[in-house]
């Protein structure tokens, strides 16, 4: 009994040593690169592993937000990723209510098609796309990049409301509809204020995404220095400056330490939101 | 049906209201789709058939002029060595990347679905975090902690691994295989909240049983578990297999396609061609041929994945 239970201690223990080294590759990658955005040049070819600057300093920051226009990255960044949420938010929240609670007609025939479109890759529409945005006159500017990243088909979050909507019991609609609430009513304060865990999931994931979009504001916004992201900028910067690491690792902090913020505090709805996924 | 008619008799009054009512609930669901169909029609729809016409073009895009050519473009596809090229790179990545990230995954998940486990939220968010960090940043940042001056290479040389820094990326050998380790450890997360889903659908109680029946933890993962969930991996892989195929960002920000297009995948090639002017003048038309051909072939592949994946569960 007593060797068995020596035995269980010390294969848990040989578990939580084999997790954590694991989970330590794992983010050691982003451990490394904040570290080195506060070493200097010397100290960061001198000290190529370790993850504690021994002379801390804010140049590689102050250098890469203001001289490099990380700060204006940042803030369109922002820009970009807010107003496509809201617009994929309410796009998703609304149809996902329609296709979710009512068998209209048509119903099924879309739902095949946006499905279908998960096959679809982004680089066989991305040219036609360009297009689009150009035609709108809207090339290099915060709006066509809103547009077209909110213009997927965004069917994990469609599957996401529509179930949600599918599982409400039929009675709490019938009672909205005796008190007298048509349609739209039955939706805005019936449906829509029982339906904030999923909308929370929903933001979560396409702030993420967003955020991270590389293709689109690639094509978009590469030779209009005033519009790019994060992710496109320090692409660029890199392009130009191939020898400053540290101002590289910098920017690289800024791209993704608010991103893994945001994560660590709402991981449990991106979490969900995946799993929800595959479920349905 | 019954019941419609025992309605109907009573008067067409009712009827028609009844017809009204569901004009009415129609045009509502309408209205509540208008936003997303009109973005889909706007950015998937018409692009697509955008691209059909484009690619029977002969078109730079920075004039309007523009010749059709017919299917001229298709024809010189299937001559293009750089094409095929790039087409079986990317199938080459997917097929090194499936096998690998579905097993990764799977055994991070089985550790971690365990209810004795302490600290298993900790590890699962450890294992997130690459998930929701920007692809094109890591790949950038991934350049120089593969780099011959880089963290990677100091380790293996001064722990006498590797005699010399390894050219992880420059070297065509190896510039590929390093690309599905990048991918397979920065995506691993979400493929492992995938295999957690179905690992908890199998009820506790097979557990029990197993261990009640001597099995250890191999013998009920290999016996027992594997078997209940390969129908949830079969769809894990189909979602990892057309995702692989899709591959950009990391690869545009790491190696371009280089070196000497050793890693040149679709997405890279298509790109080159439409948008950079690094080989002459983009050619419009004819990447978006290469892009259709390309699309055409994962939607195929994607369909016989999933009639293979429906035989077997319905043989299993």
């Amino acid at each position: 009994m007593n060797k068995d239970k020596r035995k269980k201690i010390g294969r848990g223990l040989m578990n939580h040593i084999l997790l954590a080294g694991i989970g330590f590759i794992w983010i050691y990658p982003f451990l490394w690169t904040v570290s080195a955005s506060f070493k200097s040049q010397t100290e960061f070819f001198e000290n190529r592993l370790g993850l504690l600057p021994k002379a801390p300093t804010l140049d590689n920051i102050i250098r890469i937000w203001s001289k490099a226009d990380f700060g204006t990255y940042f803030i369109n960044t922002v820009i970009v990723s807010l107003f496509s949420v809201i617009i994929v938010l309410i796009m998703t929240m609304m149809a996902g209510y329609a296709m979710g609670r009512y068998r209209f007609w048509g119903r099924n025939v879309v739902m095949a098609i946006f499905l279908g479109s998960i096959a679809i890759p982004l680089v066989s529409t991305i040219i036609p796309t360009y297009e689009v945005i150009k035609s709108m006159n809207l090339i290099g500017t915060r709006t066509g990049l809103i547009l077209s990243q909110a213009g997927g088909a965004h069917v994990i979050f469609l599957l996401l409301f529509t179930s949600f909507f599918e599982s409400i019991p039929k009675e709490m609609e019938e009672a909205a509809k005796m008190d007298g609430c048509n349609y739209f009513k039955t939706f805005f304060y019936v449906m829509m204020p029982i339906c904030k865990p999923i909308a929370t999931t929903v933001v979560i994931m396409e702030t993420i995404w967003a955020w991270n979009a590389f293709m689109l504001p690639l094509v978009l916004t590469l030779n209009n220095p005033s519009s790019r992201t994060l992710a496109v900028g320090l692409y660029v910067f890199k392009g130009e400056n191939v020898v400053d690491w540290t101002g590289i690792a910098a920017g690289g902090s800024i791209a993704v330490i608010p991103i893994i913020i945001l994560f660590i505090f709402m991981q449990k709805y991106f979490v969900e939101g995946i799993a929800g996924a595959v479920k349905s | 049906m019954q019941k419609l008619q025992v309605a109907s008799g009573k008067g067409t009054d009712s009827e028609k209201r009844k017809r009204k009512d569901k004009l009415v609930m129609n045009a509502w669901c309408w209205l509540f789709m208008a936003l997303a169909v009109g973005f889909y029609i706007l950015f998937q729809g018409y692009p697509i058939i955008c691209s059909i016409q484009y690619s029977l073009l002969d078109w730079s895009g920075m004039t309007g002029y523009a010749e059709y050519v017919g299917l001229a473009n298709y024809k010189e596809l299937l001559h293009d060595e750089l094409f095929w090229n790039a087409f079986f790179n990317s199938f080459k990545y997917t097929a090194l990347i499936v096998p690998l990230e579905l097993a990764v995954s799977l055994f991070l998940a089985y550790m971690l679905n365990n209810e004795k486990l302490k600290g298993s939220s900790i590890y699962r968010t450890m294992y997130f975090v690459p998930v929701v960090t920007t692809t094109s940043v890591v790949g950038i940042i991934m350049i120089f902690i593969l780099g011959v001056q880089g963290p990677v290479n100091h380790l293996l040389t001064s722990l006498h691994i590797s005699g010399q820094p390894v050219n992880f990326l420059g070297n065509a050998k190896y510039a590929l295989p390093t690309l599905v380790v990048i991918s397979l450890w920065k995506d691993c997360g979400t493929y492992m909240i995938y295999w957690l889903a179905g690992l908890q659908s199998v009820p506790k109680d097979v557990y029990e049983a197993a261990t009640v029946d001597g099995a250890n933890r191999r013998q009920t993962f290999f016996r027992i578990v594997l078997p209940l969930i390969t129908p949830v991996g079969g769809i894990i892989a189909i979602l990892c297999a057309i995702n692989s195929l899709k591959v950009f960002d990391i690869v545009k920000t790491m190696t371009e396609g280089g070196p000497f297009y050793a890693t040149d995948v679709i997405a890279t090639y298509v790109y080159r061609s439409a948008f950079s002017s690094e080989i002459g003048m983009p050619r419009l038309g004819y990447a978006s041929a290469a892009a259709l051909f390309f699309g055409g072939a994962v939607i195929i592949i994607g369909l016989v994945l999933n009639g293979i994946k429906g035989r077997l569960s319905k043989s299993l």
